[in-house]
């Protein structure tokens, strides 16, 4: 069975999640696992997938790749699969990636099994793990033919070293007419202002407990020092203590961000439902008996007026 | 100095649910019938109204392009409806003669057996069912799902059924009554246009039903605009009910009276609770206690709560799992309370909004079906060449329908057997059966009933005894809210009237007489009162606070509960 | 200007959707509704055909016959007419079937841009518009929250993980708008009313030349194997703070590796 997964870069960087699902796809001990990187002036990333698993990195280079566009990408990945006979193909969830797995499948008339928290190789070739409903329920989910497309979820597992070979292969891609006809004006840059809430790694969220609006300023430095972005429970956005684009819950936004640091929030359903997939929950109230401390992995019944600002100290001090 | 509701009475007039209409005359939306409410009054008066005008294509002609329209608050047919329910099939059969059975209804079958339990803290005496509640005969249904059926029916015979619509203002001009205006859409918190506002219309017609349910809107202001209110005050009770999956099939319709309500006259608190099987996998149970309780700690969905932890209950949702939870008041007024008439000129009144309830038996659907069929009836004679229902007297055959039907009949016998139990569970037990013993000719004199909102409040500590919500048995309001579906949109105005600055023990009644958690009472402002908070948001529309000293409204139309199995 | 909308009755969001054991799929008995991601792409349309003064906004879905209900919804929001394709034999179809049906319808109509909402209640990250335009081999964008059609092109503005990138592409195009690109606009009653006289097509696979067997899931390439509970979160810890409630939290962070 021969796997290759998508390994996408921004700037110098290979991304967290394609590094761990290479690590992962490795480490099933179903055959070789190959990466692929595309784009312009890439080579020198393929050093960093040798070192999570890959025996060989497939390296295609273009102007015309530059911008992360995701049909060229079809186009590139789907040759190799027909040169290589290249069975499953694997993808760590971002924007980029889902739209080129969708192309992908396509293309390749392909199964695509999306919202992977994990893989294993089956009597029948592969099975994967997907949450659904919400994370409401687990789904083992297979492929009726290959080849397979696979999109894991962001942050289902982190990376490993895996040492490898990671024998670098250069390949030309030839792209299709529609592939090319979407051009980049602009390219993304970091905001100043940090990360929205839905793209946020870290949250750090204000409720009721907080006491008043100015002491959202707690949560804004905590925030800030662990750089991530601000959210605000329902209560405090009507009475006014913050916006409702911070808003989380089942009337707001729904977020999975790795850390989730609830401040003075009872964990009530209606706040519940949009957090809870969140990987990691912090909490700090000092009701002893708010529900958010049965499903907090880490909770601490105190004033968050103290608490906080030590909090921020701590880390920051820590970064230094 | 006691406090009483009704000496804090919202900052509402009737007269502000009246208005002519505004809109330009070519944007106003004309429809044949009007039908408010989209529950089973106001479906059977539209399938009614669809098998008459069938055979009546010159009558179908002269309503337009859009003979019959029912338009519903909720998000759909059923949303907002909450019942028991055991249904007494005469209506429905009616209805449906010669094209549909019972068998072709959504429902959870006939009743095959019941009990009735008095229950104290740590027993259940099985006493036999009186003769108000034997259900032998009678279908168990939910009526959110029944409806949903009666709106598809209402369709498919012509209707246009238009949900997430809220009839704010009932339009009369000349004396009679012209129509709705529908609510705005859009509007933020402070009453501001948001980028997605839209305007209500005024939908003219030349007849309208209104068939609201408990606590009409439009009902009770054109009960006081056309000098309709009945001789006594109208009185309602509280319903909080669940549905659970459960692990073994209930085998009885079962009612209970008495724990963990108190008994003594003092209280004010009369009702009990239900539990029916809905096949053999699921189970509704629900909490009524009257409106007319006094004392600030009640609760009624953590009487429920309380409720399900005697052994008798608790048995019966072992392994089980709560799938729905809603709440709604009841009309429980019964014949002393109906309006004088239940008509005005270009008005009819069906169904529970006009006050058709029988609180004994708990039933009223069947007495909905009953009268949305006479006043589709009654709405079809007004309409024939040369009669028009704007004419004063042309809808005077619906009142003389209604009272000469077997509700009016039924609702008669049963006249004071709610408003005996002012004197007490025993007193008031003993009454009920002289009464229903005689059919209703004993006691002779007929009983004054007290408005909700003219009771004394007391205040005891009776929230030390609900259970503490243990999220598998027992659970707290705001869970509860989320289970109703209640997605409301949370920037949209307060569509409910109260006073803010009220006494503490009216803040405190509201606050827990409210299933939903609306109200919060905020800080003492040092002259005896406080400021009462409102999260509308939350609100599943029950009306309980109408009741007891302010007034709810319709907020945006498809705001609110979500019901499809209640 | 012909501009197509691909939208779906998704179950309505109450609070219990699940996975029926049997037929290890969503069961979708209880009420239906239009997928509120796909009310963004119809408000886009309708907007973008109000700037350019003509032209017209077809819903096309995919789904059972009574998912006309909720492209009425559509219609009665303003667009002009609906699809549905509606044949028993597409229940269950994965991401390959489906978007090679909704490929098929689309080529019937010739649209000059296809919008797609963001994604769609029910399946979580289902990432259909990519596979859609890989087949009608036309330009994707996928995320934006700002749209401007400019004469045969249009460029969006589109939110990633990194910030905003602004992309264009010549018409015909495909894009699926971000959530935040718009507020839908509630349907006017007058609206509601007159949706049901639109004109409301049904097609068959067949109609649209598919043949049964590539759609459905026998036409699927992924299947459900099982189902399960999730796995429980694992132990939660919960500590009284005595002055060290700060420490100890970044303690549980680090022993973490979240910072």
């Amino acid at each position: 069975m021969s796997i290759l997964v998508f390994l996408e870069h921004h700037g110098d960087e290979l991304q967290k999640g394609s590094l761990a699902v290479l690590s992962k796809a490795a480490g099933l001990g179903a055959g070789d696992v190959a990466g692929v990187v595309i784009g312009s002036g890439v080579e020198r990333l393929a050093a960093q997938a040798g070192a999570h698993g890959a025996a060989t990195v497939y390296v295609t280079e273009d102007a015309r790749l530059e911008a992360p566009l995701p049909q060229p990408r079809v186009d590139a990945i789907a040759q190799l699969v027909a040169e290589k006979g290249i069975e499953t193909i694997l993808f760590a969830q971002s924007i980029l990636a889902a739209d080129i797995a969708s192309g992908l499948a396509a293309r390749l008339e392909a199964g695509l099994n999306w919202q992977l928290t994990d893989l294993a190789a089956g009597d029948n070739g592969l099975v994967g793990k997907q949450s659904a409903l919400g994370d409401s329920v687990v789904v083992d989910v297979g492929w009726t033919s290959t080849p397979r497309i696979g999109l894991f979820r962001a942050g289902a597992f982190d990376p490993s070293e895996q040492a490898a070979a990671g024998t670098v292969e250069h390949f030309e891609v030839q792209l299709q007419e529609h592939s090319l006809a979407a051009e980049m004006v602009e390219q993304a840059h970091a905001e100043e202002s940090g990360p929205s809430i839905e793209e946020a790694d870290v949250i750090v969220a204000g409720g009721r407990g907080l006491g008043e609006p100015e002491k959202f300023a707690l949560v804004e430095e905590l925030a800030k020092v662990l750089g991530g972005a601000v959210a605000a429970t329902r209560a405090v956005v009507d009475a006014g203590w913050y916006p409702y684009s911070a808003q989380v819950g089942q009337t707001g936004k729904s977020v999975s961000p790795t850390l989730y640091v609830a401040c003075g929030i009872s964990g009530a359903i209606q706040h519940k439902v949009g957090m809870q997939s969140s990987k990691t929950i912090v909490a700090i109230n000092k009701d002893p008996n708010a529900p958010i401390f049965e499903f907090a992995d880490f909770g601490v019944v105190g004033d968050l007026h103290q608490i906080l600002p030590k909090l921020t100290e701590a880390l920051q001090a820590r970064k230094s | 100095m006691r406090v009483r509701p009704a000496d804090h009475p919202p900052p509402f007039a009737p007269s502000d649910a009246i208005a002519a209409p505004t809109d330009p005359a070519d944007e106003r939306i004309e429809v044949g019938v009007l039908i408010v409410g989209g529950g089973p009054a106001g479906l059977a008066c539209a399938i009614r109204l669809g098998q008459l005008l069938k055979e009546s294509p010159g009558t179908a002609e002269r309503l337009g392009d859009v003979p019959v329209a029912v338009v519903e608050k909720g998000k759909s047919a059923g949303s907002h409806l909450l019942s028991g329910a055991i249904l007494d099939p005469r209506a429905v059969r009616r209805l449906f003669k010669g094209r549909l059975t019972m068998n072709d209804v959504p429902s959870y079958g006939e009743v095959h057996s019941e009990a009735v339990y008095l229950l104290t803290k740590g027993a259940a005496l099985r006493v036999p069912p009186p003769p108000t509640m034997r259900n032998h005969g009678n279908w168990i249904v939910s009526v959110s799902q029944l409806a949903r059926f009666l709106a598809e029916q209402a369709e498919s015979g012509g209707a246009a059924v238009l949900p997430e619509t809220d009839a704010q203002k009932l339009l009369v001009a000349d004396g009679r009554v012209q129509g709705i205006r529908t609510g705005d859409k859009g509007r933020g918190r402070e009453g501001q246009e948001l980028g997605t506002f839209e305007p209500g219309s005024d939908i003219v017609a030349k007849l309208t039903v209104l068939a609201e349910g408990t606590q009409g809107h439009l009902t009770g202001a054109a009960l006081a605009r056309f000098g309709l209110e009945g001789s006594q005050p109208q009185i309602w009770a509280l319903g909080v009910k669940e549905v659970w999956k459960v692990a073994q099939p209930l085998e009885h319709l079962v009612h209970t009276l008495g724990w963990p309500l108190r008994k003594s006259s003092k209280y004010g608190e009369f009702g009990g609770s239900f539990i029916y099987p809905m096949g053999p996998e699921l189970v509704s149970l629900g909490f009524v206690a009257g409106l007319e309780y006094r004392d600030v700690e009640f609760s009624v969905h953590d009487v429920l709560q309380e409720f399900k932890t005697h052994r008798l209950v608790r048995k019966i949702l072992r392994d089980g799992e709560r799938i729905a939870w809603g709440a709604k008041t009841i009309t429980e007024g019964g014949f002393h309370a109906l309006p004088k008439r239940f008509h005005a000129p270009g008005l009819l009144l069906a169904g529970e909004s006009a006050g058709l309830v029988n609180v004994p038996t708990l039933k009223g659907i069947h007495y909905a079906i009953e009268s949305g069929i006479m006043a589709a009836e009654a709405a079809f004679r007004s309409l024939q060449r040369g009669e028009s229902p704007g004419r004063v007297g042309a809808l005077e055959s619906y009142d003389e329908e209604l009272r000469g039907s077997y509700v009016m009949q039924d609702l008669r016998e049963v006249r004071n057997m709610r408003q005996v139990f002012d004197k007490g569970f025993f007193m008031g037990g003993a009454l009920a059966s002289a009464m229903t013993v005689t059919k209703g000719k004993l006691p002779p004199k007929d009983f004054h009933s007290e408005a909700n909102a003219d009771r004394t409040l007391i205040r005891t500590d009776r929230a030390a005894r609900y259970p503490a919500p243990d999220g598998k048995l027992t659970f707290d309001k705001l869970s509860s809210v989320f289970l109703s579906g209640n997605r409301t949109r949370d920037d949209q105005p307060n569509h409910i009237r109260i006073q803010r600055q009220v006494p503490r023990d009216l803040a405190d009644l509201w606050v827990r007489m409210c299933p939903a958690q609306v109200y919060e009472a905020g800080a003492a402002d040092g002259e005896g009162t406080v400021t009462v908070e409102v999260n509308a948001s939350n609100c599943v529309q029950c009306g309980a606070i109408t009741a007891k000293g302010g007034r709810l409204t319709p907020p945006e139309g498809g705001s609110g509960p979500e019901y499809t199995i209640t | 200007m012909k501009i197509a909308v691909c939208v779906k009755e998704v179950p309505d969001a109450t609070a219990h959707k699940r996975i029926d054991a049997g037929t290890k799929r969503l069961d979708r008995s209880g009420e239906g509704a239009l997928n509120a991601f796909d009310a963004n792409a119809v408000e886009e349309a309708l907007r973008l055909k109000a700037a350019t003064g003509e032209g017209e906004v077809v819903v096309v879905s995919m789904g059972p016959e009574r998912a006309l209900n909720s492209l009425r919804k559509a219609l009665a929001m303003g667009a002009d007419r609906a699809v549905l394709v509606t044949d028993d034999a597409a229940a269950g179809s994965d991401l390959v079937a489906t978007s090679a049906v909704l490929a098929k319808a689309l080529e019937r109509e010739q649209p000059d841009l296809v919008l797609f909402g963001q994604q769609s209640s029910d399946s979580d990250g289902a990432v259909l518009w990519a596979a859609v335009a890989e087949r009608l081999r036309r330009p994707v964008i996928s995320q934006v929250a700002e749209l401007t059609l400019d004469g045969a092109s249009l460029t969006g503005k589109r939110q990633t993980e990194f910030g905003y990138d602004v992309i264009r592409a010549p018409l015909p195009a495909v894009v699926a708008v971000a959530d935040s690109i718009n507020e839908p606009r509630y349907p006017s009653l007058k609206g509601i009313m007159g949706a049901k006289s639109k004109p409301q097509e049904t097609l068959s696979l067949a109609d649209l030349g598919v043949d049964a067997g590539s759609a459905g899931g026998q036409g699927s390439r992924t299947e459900v194997l099982a189902l399960s509970d999730p796995p429980s979160r694992g132990d939660t810890q919960k500590i009284e703070d005595d002055g060290t409630g700060a420490e100890k939290i970044v303690a549980f962070l680090a022993e973490r590796r979240l910072i």
